[in-house]
């Protein structure tokens, strides 16, 4: 009888500790975005079936966003018209603080707002900034967690791999 | 009968000792905050790390030795 109490007691405790979902996969589809443009407009990765998509996540309070912010504009000048489509999630709480940070470094890729947190729970972010190539099929290409100077180089081979596929 | 009860109530006041969900990646704008820091800032860590290798180098460690003083 006590055992079985035990036994209860254990499970009532193990319920409480609830076990993460299984990871974001190359190859995976890609979850859908909840994020906003403005108060008014949602946007949506559907909008951009057949676009190679470059997810990026990123708060005002993150240091290596401040550099990947040049190095997105400068991807953004070479492959836009081959079809790239840059799209950079805020995660901050205070929305304020994302604007005074795109004030100071004016983001020509499209920039939309989630502080709830719904998107990158979605793609489960392991780190800040995240990035995640999406194909035209709508399918995970790439990873990335964190940006460090020399990793674009290896970054932008791989977008550019992706723009190939999609012709 | 009152066992298994007393059980449930331990489970359930434990549960209350289980620290809340671990801040997500994203979540982490607070911790950021310079005020956050466990250290004081940037001149005094500075200072500090000084000090400490000033000492270091006293009882020969790395680098090249002082008086121990922190005064070169």
């Amino acid at each position: 009888m006590k055992t079985r109490h035990i036994a209860l007691a254990c499970l009532a405790l193990a319920a409480l500790h609830a076990g993460p979902a299984a990871a974001l996969k190359v190859g995976d589809r890609a979850p859908e975005i909840a994020a906003q443009r403005d108060t008014s407009t949602p946007l949506r990765l559907s909008a951009y079936k057949g676009q190679v998509v470059l997810l990026d996540f990123w708060a005002s309070w993150c240091g290596p966003c401040k550099q990947s912010f040049p190095w997105m504009n400068t991807l953004h000048g070479k492959y836009a018209a081959q079809g790239l489509r840059i799209v950079a999630v805020n995660v901050d709480a205070r929305r304020e603080d994302g604007e005074r940070f795109l004030a100071q470094r004016p983001p020509q890729f499209l920039v939309a707002w989630d502080a709830e947190g719904a998107t990158p729970a979605a793609y489960e972010v392991k780190a800040m900034p995240s990035s995640v190539l999406i194909g035209a099929d709508g399918r995970v290409l790439h990873i990335h967690a964190g940006f460090r100077d020399e990793d674009a180089a290896a970054l932008e081979a791989r977008i550019v791999a992706a723009l190939a596929e999609r012709r | 009968m009152s066992r298994a009860l007393l059980a449930l109530i331990a489970a359930a006041a434990l549960a209350g000792c289980a620290t809340p969900q671990a801040p997500k990646p994203w979540e982490k704008g607070n911790l950021a905050r310079p005020e956050m820091t466990m250290a004081g800032d940037a001149l005094d860590q500075r200072f500090n790390q000084h000090i400490y290798q000033s000492k270091e180098n006293g009882t020969g460690s790395s680098g090249v030795g002082g008086g121990g003083c922190g005064c070169n």
